[in-house]
């Protein structure tokens, strides 16, 4: 769409992968992300057209997969919505379509560096980063939390997948904090 | 300490930051209340060595304000609710 | 000499052999050793010299309450001191050297400090070194220094690394002796979550240094066993060489895993330490106990050793200290031991018993009702002196002398939210109180549970209490002697010193001098004396301290009381504490999105807060800062700049009810505000006092983006969440910060708008994209946003894109707008022009100030409430004398101004009284040719075109001024509306 050319939170054309030991951490750069907060009193009529439209709203902590749309919890009556960026570059302007006048729905894609991580069990290395009790709560499991001072939000697929949003400007300090800990660990 | 946040569950205090009494939820209105009621509300608190109910808000969670029942002694914390629903209960609606 | 003091068995691999040297000289150990047991082995007795008197001294103990056997350990960069030998892990290549001492330990010329010892007693600081006053500093506090003191801190970094980590259990077992391997081994089977954590490099606690059995087997094979069960368990989590230091509210608790102490250098990549913050629903203290000495004349000598010590190390290490030892106690715990060291070959001259009556050990001389009165040997133990009952004294040549005074429980953990440990008189020591940490349980010897059937049982019992189970594992056999102690605390014979606190060389006469001079409760005696205040935070001194005071006054010792037991448990290295806190990665950077480009230009980065901001480019030949800023502001304002705000925060705020809500938060007034503009807001706090300004656009009907300050971003939207969930939740206003997802730059000069038009796909002419105009428009097709906002007083744009794209959006700008030879400026160029214009920023927003000091009170709504209106109308923050924002350039355009300088009358003295105000930032504007200022000065709006004085002691400068508006620069403001 833009002549402009896009930069990776890492400050990069291409995304970036990094591999220590058992562990990969991927750079998402094809994720757009918009958070959906109901209106007043509309919690209703957002979890019908949500229905309509096929976008999951979780509950508390939790995070839906779906297809185009994934969703998590963040906070009372908020989500953050997930599609890919290919095809939901305007994803604020999708869902408000979804929404109308029932959601506050505000663009997000780029306020976050989303950093995937694999590896066949995730949790000596989170444990070294933040305080989830990430062996122990549910596939599915999203929270905020904090990792060496940055506020991110940490989503379990499995106990060796997880996606990490973080602040997206702190991308190389979030990224150095992951390979730190990668090298403690393994 | 562990706050048992009402939706979330227990989480570290670590990821909260504290304001201070829960009083603050009854700010007087401002076109009808004057200086004096303004000054009690902000400037004259209790301080009590016993239980407390405390403003903390949630920054590395899900934003919530919570008022938090708290001993100052033993730190046991015997109650937690969000903010919005203890300034519903107290009459902030329209 | 190879291990001349090493005997046969113990639990060290005798198959390889580790080389060492102390204080330069080789020795051998075996893995397995710790440093002290090492050198033992060695014969070497002698490992340091004490605190105060310098006295020679060696290993008291052989664990973690060692007084004595301080170290420095290791070299360079990884140098530690005062590392107790009896807990240093034996490794390959290690290097030790003893401390304080000069020139050498076996000769210390402070040794002259134990013949001064009458004039070095307690308190003597206080008394001896008051006059004359000045001779403190100089001259008395650094002999002292130099005199008294531990081992020396290294000035080279430190070049490892220190983890921190959070780990989550329903049972924290703590200390894995046979109370906390019962306890992990009876939850571990009940599948529960178990973390078992205990300092040492080897489970088992005391039954690694006794020969009791257990079940049908050694209790150090009972405690292998266990060990192994346990490891293959997946809920079971054992962790040796970790120390648990502090019970931490609602079942945490503090830990300091030393994961490569006991290697030469940590592997790459792997920290030395790490501290976890563990999350227990449940906790059982099992940390054993820990054995007193008894207080007589010239106690403290190399080879003078707590009796379980001295088992310890011929049962665990396969180490006699001496091949002639004795044992003095007034407990059954000594006779063990006499027995063990003769079971070990080591000749036993006597057992002196200061109980009398009993059954007599056979095949040992068991002297009941008898004392050690003294002893010799000036750099080891040669005799002790022994006083019967009968009056005879006589004199026995030895090299060990093992002393028991009873076994304390170790309720330090459970003492940490000041529960108050009670004195238990059968076993002559504090057992743990009542109110402890709720959730935390004591088991074993830390409960005062002495026997090994009793810590097997009461560990078991814990874990089936703590987590509700039905039952537990069958208990092996195991002895279950009853703790037979008749209390002696000091010998009351002779007139020499007596040690209590070996390592603050704190002795029974400092007890007594503290008692004469009225320090009698035990936390004046703790100060006055320094008795539990080093490093071992007196863990075998300081009941015998209390109890000597209780003796003297004649209380009881409940009476006496102990002092407040604290975190840490043991020392913490600051390492751990910092993590990975440290150097660059102290905290976490925020880069901007021109960051890249700006480094390639050789940027200059400021920080403010966690971003690294642009604070100037410099040019080629450009070699002094103000070169580049001069040039930045006057191309500007000649022609076009640029500049990434990224960095001030950006609020989107939505809702029906976002316009009422924002003239709750803004002083003035915004549900006016027509779609598609933005105004500056002014933001109060409920005080009145100023919090934050920034401009806000109303995108829609109800969607606004509020802009704060970079500095308060974060606390602003804080405040906002506050005001909707806790003030008005009726109100309909959803928020969220948008400030990473928008790279934003401001375009300012009279060419902005030319520029810009050759970026954006809208017209922006004046007429369709007037001043103060905000809305969503497109960057060759990708979505964007501008704003006809100004912060430099020119025409001036803020044009956001996605960041992604920011980057991209710099390079075209600068490339399409060549024509107008735009620079990018940075923060100190935004700073000239603001003061330039008169507008606030962090100086003038400091906490102090209100709408009206900065002559924006008009600004502030009377007609609807808003935070800190009605406050802001207090007495003494609306008087006419007030201070009032103010511009300000020097008389002489050459003369100086400094922020943080204060007004003066002409003629006035240089004094509080006199002031008129300060300088909140000054600059030096390439326009005006000089300084300039702001500054807030009483009734300063009284007084533009005046004449004062700048006074800054300080920098020695007393500058003539003129007073004048703060808008200096095109104070009609035509530029910015061109």
């Amino acid at each position: 769409m833009a002549s402009l050319m896009a930069m990776t939170a890492l400050g990069r054309r291409e995304p970036t992968t990094v591999t220590h030991g058992p562990l990969t951490i991927t750079e998402r750069t094809d994720v757009a992300l918009a958070s959906v907060a109901a209106r007043k009193v509309r919690i209703a009529d957002l979890a019908q057209a949500a229905q309509a439209a096929g976008v999951p709203l979780p509950g508390p902590a939790t995070h839906q997969q779906g297809t185009p749309y994934s969703a998590f919890w963040t906070a009372p009556e908020m989500w953050f919505v997930e599609a890919p960026f290919a095809t939901h570059e305007l994803i604020a302007d999708m869902l408000k379509a979804v929404f109308a006048d029932a959601a506050s729905i505000t663009e997000q894609t780029d306020a976050w560096a989303t950093f995937d991580l694999t590896a066949p069990d995730l949790s000596p290395v989170l444990e070294r980063l933040c305080n989830v009790d990430f062996r122990h709560v549910a596939d599915g499991h999203a929270t905020r939390t904090m990792m060496e001072h940055l506020g991110v939000y940490l989503i379990k697929h499995g106990p060796g997948t997880a996606r990490i949003y973080g602040p997206r400007s702190s991308a190389e300090s979030l990224l150095h904090a992951l390979e730190t800990s990668a090298h403690s660990v393994f | 300490m562990i706050i048992h946040h009402p939706i979330l569950g227990p989480r570290d205090a670590q990821e909260f930051v504290y304001l201070g009494d829960a009083s603050l939820i009854d700010r007087p209105d401002g076109v009808t209340a004057g200086i004096e009621a303004f000054h009690d509300y902000l400037y004259n608190r209790t301080n009590p060595a016993g239980e407390h109910q405390e403003l903390w808000y949630h920054e590395q969670g899900d934003r919530s304000w919570l008022v938090v029942t708290r001993n100052t002694v033993t730190h046991e914390i015997t109650k937690v609710e969000l903010a919005s629903d203890v300034a519903r209960a107290r009459g902030r609606t329209k | 000499m190879t291990q001349s003091h090493r005997i046969q068995g113990g639990q060290i691999d005798r198959t390889k052999t580790l080389r060492f040297t102390f204080d330069g000289t080789p020795y051998q150990g075996h893995p397995g050793d710790t440093l002290a047991s090492a050198l033992l082995a060695n014969g070497v007795r002698l490992m340091g010299r004490s605190f105060k008197y310098h006295r020679p001294r060696g290993p008291l103990s052989a664990g973690t309450e060692e007084p004595n056997a301080l170290v420095e350990l290791r070299s360079g960069g990884r140098q530690e001191p005062n590392t107790r030998a009896t807990v240093a892990e034996l490794y390959e290549g290690l290097t030790a050297n003893s401390q304080n001492r000069w020139p050498s330990l076996r000769f210390d010329a402070m040794g002259i400090n134990d013949k001064l010892s009458t004039f070095l007693a307690a308190g003597f600081y206080y008394k001896t070194f008051m006059w004359p006053k000045s001779f403190w500093e100089k001259l008395y506090e650094p002999i002292i220094r130099r005199a008294a003191g531990l081992g020396s801190v290294t000035r080279e970094e430190d070049p490892d690394a220190y983890d921190k980590g959070f780990l989550h259990c329903d049972l924290l077992v703590i200390g894995a002796g046979p109370t906390g391997l019962m306890a992990a081994l009876t939850a571990g089977r009940a599948g529960k979550r178990v973390i078992l954590a205990d300092e040492d490099f080897r489970m088992g606690g005391r039954l690694n240094s006794e020969t009791y059995a257990v079940g049908d087997t050694q209790g150090a094979d009972w405690a292998a066993a266990t060990v192994a069960e346990l490891s293959a368990m997946p809920n079971v989590r054992l962790m040796t060489r970790t120390t648990v230091v502090g019970a931490f509210d609602h079942g945490i608790y503090s830990a300091v895993e030393r994961v490569s102490d006991h290697l030469l250098t940590p592997a790459a990549g792997k920290p030395r330490q790490i501290l976890w913050r563990i999350y227990s629903t449940k906790a059982i203290l099992a940390g054993g106990a820990t054995e007193r000495p008894i207080a007589f004349e010239n106690n403290d000598r190399p080879g003078i050793m707590l009796a379980g010590s001295l088992r310890a190390y011929a049962n665990r290490w396969g180490v006699k200290v001496g091949e002639r030892a004795a044992v003095f106690t007034n407990n059954d715990d000594g006779l063990r031991t006499a027995l063990d060291l003769q079971a070990k070959g080591v000749d036993v001259v006597a057992v002196i018993d200061s109980r009398e009556g009993g059954s007599l050990l056979p095949g040992i001389r068991h002297l009941q009702g008898a004392e050690v009165i003294d002893t010799s040997g000036g750099l080891g133990l040669k005799t002790i002196t022994v006083l019967q009952t009968n009056g005879r004294s006589e004199t026995l040549a030895v090299e060990a002398l093992a002393v028991s005074g009873g076994w304390n429980p170790n309720v330090n953990i459970h003492s940490h939210h000041r529960s108050r440990p009670v004195y238990d008189a059968s076993i002559a020591a504090f057992v743990p109180g009542q109110d402890g940490p709720p959730g935390l349980l004591v088991a074993g010897a830390a409960a005062g549970q002495m026997s090994t059937h009793a810590a097997l049982k009461t560990g078991r019992d814990a874990a089936i209490a703590a987590l509700g189970l039905a039952n537990g594992p069958d208990l092996p056999q195991a002895e279950d002697a009853p703790v037979c102690i008749s209390p002696l605390w000091h010998v009351a014979h002779g007139k020499g010193r007596a040690w209590i606190d070996q390592q603050n060389d704190v002795t029974v006469k400092d007890i007594k001098l503290a008692k004469q001079e009225n320090f009698t409760s035990v936390e004046h005696l703790k100060r006055y004396t320094t008795l539990g205040m080093a490093t071992d935070q007196g863990k075998t001194s300081n009941v015998i301290g209390l109890a000597v005071m209780a003796e003297l006054t004649g209380r009881s010792i409940p009476e006496t009381g102990t002092t407040i037991y604290r975190p840490p448990y043991t020392p913490v290295a600051m390492g751990a504490l910092a993590g990975r806190s440290r150097g660059k990665e102290f905290k976490p950077f925020r880069l901007t999105p021109s960051h890249h480009w700006a480094k390639e230009q050789g940027a200059i980065f400021v920080e403010v807060g966690n971003w690294l901001r642009t604070q100037w480019v410099p040019k080629s030949g450009e070699t002094e800062w103000r070169q580049s800023v001069d040039r930045e502001v006057l191309a500007t304002r000649k022609s076009v700049g640029i500049c990434d705000v990224t960095t001030l925060g950006k609020i989107d705020i939505q809702g029906t009810d976002a316009g009422a809500f924002l003239d709750r938060v803004y002083a003035n007034t915004f549900s006016t505000l027509a779609v598609g503009k933005c105004r500056y807001g002014l933001m109060l706090r409920e005080d009145g006092i100023v919090f934050d300004d920034g401009t806000t656009a109303r995108m829609g009907q109800n969607e606004y983006v509020m802009t704060t300050t970079t500095a308060n971003a974060v606390t602003v939207f804080r405040h906002l969440e506050y005001c909707r969930q806790v003030l008005w939740p009726e109100m309909d206003v959803q928020l969220i910060s948008t400030t990473e997802a928008w790279a934003q730059f401001s375009v300012a000069g009279p060419n902005a708008r030319n520029l810009l038009a050759k970026i954006v796909d809208q017209d922006i002419a004046d007429a369709a994209f007037p001043y103060m105009g905000a809305g969503n428009i497109t960057v060759s097709g990708l979505r964007a946003r501008l704003f006809r906002i100004s912060f430099s007083g020119e025409l001036a744009y803020e044009i956001a894109v996605p960041t992604r794209y920011g980057d991209a959006l710099l390079r075209e700008m600068l490339a399409k707008g060549a024509e107008y030879d735009p620079i990018v400026y940075g923060t100190e160029a935004l700073g000239v022009m603001r003061v330039e214009k008169g507008h606030v920023a962090g100086g003038e927003l400091n906490g102090q100030s209100t709408a009206l000091n900065m002559g924006l009170g008009k600004m502030v709504s009377k007609k609807k409430d808003s935070i800190g209106m009605v406050l802001s109308q207090r007495e003494g923050m609306t008087t006419d004398t007030g201070y009032r924002l103010v511009g300000v350039k020097p008389v002489d355009p050459l003369g100086k101004l400094t922020a943080g300088s204060h007004f003066l009358e002409k003629g006035a003295a240089p004094v509080a009284a006199n002031d008129g105000g300060w300088l909140t930032s000054k600059v030096y504007s390439p326009h005006l040719g000089c300084d300039i200022a702001l500054g807030y000065l009483k009734a300063g709006d009284t007084k533009i075109g005046q004449r004062m004085r700048i006074v800054n002691l300080l920098a020695g400068l007393d500058t003539e001024v003129e007073i004048i508006s703060p808008h200096m620069f095109d104070p009609e403001g035509e530029r910015l509306r061109g």
